[in-house]
């Protein structure tokens, strides 16, 4: 080949990596980077005043105190469960937006999924809190309807946390949920129909196997959101909220042990990643058909 | 319609051919009336519990499954036993020549197997009624050409009552017993391709089946069942009145290509025939079924005449003239609908 046939093409490789260097630099300078710097300050421990050395004790720590693995156990089941509850009220809504709205109707509906997060996480999570605290509006209408003699305290429960978050989680997985239902053909749900298929059926043998790329892409931002979240937990569940990022948080913050503070958030890192590769190898699906749909 | 028999409903894009099907398979519920399945009301039964099944315009395979899953689906959701699904699969798809195909993947398939299949999906339920909606539609001709005489084999094979919608006259005159054309949604006339074609009974029918040439005009003389009628343009022609006919009505006259005989000399057409002299503006070569495409002498109509496959006008030239003549009684004469 000529150097003058070989320009073009080098010329094309290099118009390439121009338009990654944003989104490289990006990876390298605020995931990569942070990432090993964590990693080196899990694994020292300070034996003298600026005097490091290698030791895994941050991790032994972890899991020599219950308060803490008991915790990152809580989180993650807690995760799978609003995860679960998130694509259970998604899927319905994701339905009803693909399949039975349509034109005006549509857009109207997915504006109404939109709208609430126009507003900061903050201010909503609040909202939730004037609602459910004790002196809130919900208390007060149970005491006004007769079911409950004084205002229940409804802020601090499990459950107040878990409707917290599939609230805040809904619209991300709505989303890829409409992008995988859109894509069914609905002579394919007719035809099914037409053989003498049921409600149930239909949903498990066609509808489910076509957007289960949808569903697991939906499940993964979701459940990584929901992982990784601090607010909510934090304003809902108060000190009974025992959610793995606070005590990151607490480690970072409040006992300036950073070296602790990483290694949990290693942990976390592990655990998502984890579970994500476990939930795609139970649903048989492959993490770039996944993606696509994401 | 009759048991056991291909029936077709044919007619333009839009005319309600597919409401109609849907109204059958319970996807639609009609505004008035009813519709009779074995003598049985299909009012309120749903979709999946009446004894109909649809092939669908672009099949509707299920890509999540395997061939052999697709075609069991339906035995399936009856809760049948597995072995016996199994059996009655492996027949079916012996029938419609896919024996062993159990195992591939619908996107391996190629559009005639894909037909095949899904065919196989509905018959192996044994229906009463086999709805087909234009399933021939997104083949190439070549394909769709080989796919219309298996269709009839497969029907006349498991003589399932197989009604079939489609806008291609083609089809539906080579397969069906029995065809029903359709215009804005209904029925302009139901009865044999040889009916349809031969003896329409509209003037849609006879513009929509077949190829035919149409002259609007005015009814000039009345003669028994013949009629006189010059045309807008000034073409006098004769032809065989289908409709009560008054002198001085609209009416609409239809000749087809096949009906007029050509001749280079005018002596060599039939004495006792009306005779008409034209140019010859273009030659429409389509092998068995070529025309010429002629304008007549004196009112320079178009008239599309079908060319002798004896090869006697193989040497015809644009710009040519010639004569050509038909018998009226096998040309047809409407009053015109307003």
């Amino acid at each position: 080949m000529t150097p003058d046939a070989r320009a073009p093409a080098l010329q094309a490789r290099l118009l390439l990596l121009l338009l990654l260097a944003p989104a490289l630099l990006w990876l390298l300078g605020l995931i990569v980077l942070p990432h090993v710097e964590l990693a080196l300050l899990s694994l020292r421990s300070r034996v003298a005043p600026r005097v490091y050395e290698f030791s895994l004790r941050q991790f032994g720590t972890f899991f020599g105190e219950p308060l803490y693995w008991h915790t990152f156990v809580r989180t993650a089941v807690m995760s799978i469960v609003a995860t679960a509850f998130t694509l259970l009220l998604a899927f319905p809504i994701a339905w009803t937006v693909a399949k039975l709205a349509r034109g005006r109707k549509r857009a109207l509906l997915f504006m109404l999924c939109m709208i609430p997060f126009w507003v900061s996480e903050t201010v909503r999570t609040l909202g939730w809190t004037i609602l459910l605290r004790e002196s809130g509006v919900l208390p007060a209408l149970l005491v006004w309807a007769g079911l409950a003699p004084a205002p229940p305290e409804l802020l601090y429960h499990d459950a107040t946390i878990l409707v917290g978050l599939v609230y805040t989680s809904l619209l991300f997985m709505v989303v890829p949920l409409i992008g995988a239902l859109d894509s069914l053909d609905d002579s394919l749900i007719e035809a099914a129909y037409n053989l003498g298929g049921s409600g149930p059926s239909i949903l498990r043998r066609i509808v489910i196997p076509h957007a289960a790329p949808g569903i697991v892409a939906g499940c993964i931002v979701v459940f990584m959101l929901t992982l990784g979240n601090y607010l909510t937990p934090t304003l809902l569940g108060g000190k009974n909220s025992l959610w793995f990022t606070e005590q990151i948080y607490t480690q970072f913050i409040t006992r300036f042990n950073w070296e602790q503070g990483a290694a949990f958030g290693f942990l976390l890192l592990i655990l998502s990643t984890l579970i994500v590769w476990l939930g795609l190898k139970l649903s048989g699906q492959r993490f770039g058909d996944v993606m696509r749909q994401a | 319609m009759a048991r056991g028999s291909f029936f077709s409903i044919l007619g333009p894009s839009g005319c309600g051919k597919t409401t109609l099907l849907r109204m059958i398979a319970g996807f639609t519920s009609p505004d008035a009336g009813d519709i009779l399945i074995g003598g049985r009301s299909m009012h309120g039964v749903a979709p999946n519990r009446r004894p109909v099944n649809m092939v669908f315009q672009h099949l509707a395979l299920f890509p999540m499954m395997d061939v052999g899953e697709n075609v069991a689906y339906g035995l399936t959701q009856r809760g049948m036993a597995r072995d016996e699904i199994s059996r009655r699969v492996g027949q079916m798809l012996e029938r419609v020549g896919l024996s062993g195909a159990q195992a591939k993947r619908v996107d391996q398939l190629s559009g005639g197997q894909k037909q095949r299949v899904a065919i196989a999906r509905s018959l192996v339920l044994e229906p009463t009624l086999l709805l087909l909606d234009e399933p021939l539609g997104a083949l190439d001709l070549k394909l769709r050409e080989h796919m219309k005489i298996e269709l009839k084999q497969l029907q006349a094979a498991f003589g399932t009552t197989f009604v079939y919608i489609t806008h291609d006259q083609s089809e539906a005159l080579v397969l069906s017993d029995h065809v029903a054309v359709m215009n804005r949604g209904a029925f302009e006339q139901v009865g044999s391709p040889q009916a349809l074609y031969y003896e329409p009974k509209t003037p849609f029918v006879a513009g929509f089946v077949g190829a035919n040439n149409r002259f609007a005009g005015r009814a000039t003389a009345v003669d028994g069942g013949r009629v006189t009628l010059a045309s807008d343009a000034g073409l006098v022609l004769h032809a065989r009145a289908s409709d009560r006919i008054a002198v001085g009505d609209a009416v609409e006259a239809f000749v087809r290509p096949e009906v007029a005989s050509l001749a280079r000399d005018e002596a060599e057409l039939p004495a006792d025939l009306p005779r008409y002299r034209g140019q010859v503006a273009s030659l429409l070569f389509d092998g068995a079924s070529s025309a010429v495409l002629l304008r007549e002498a004196v009112s320079q109509s178009e008239i599309r005449i079908a060319l002798p496959q004896t090869g006697r006008f193989a040497d015809l030239r644009v710009g040519e003239s010639v004569a050509f003549g038909f018998d009226p009684q096998r040309a047809v004469c409407f009053a015109a609908r307003a």
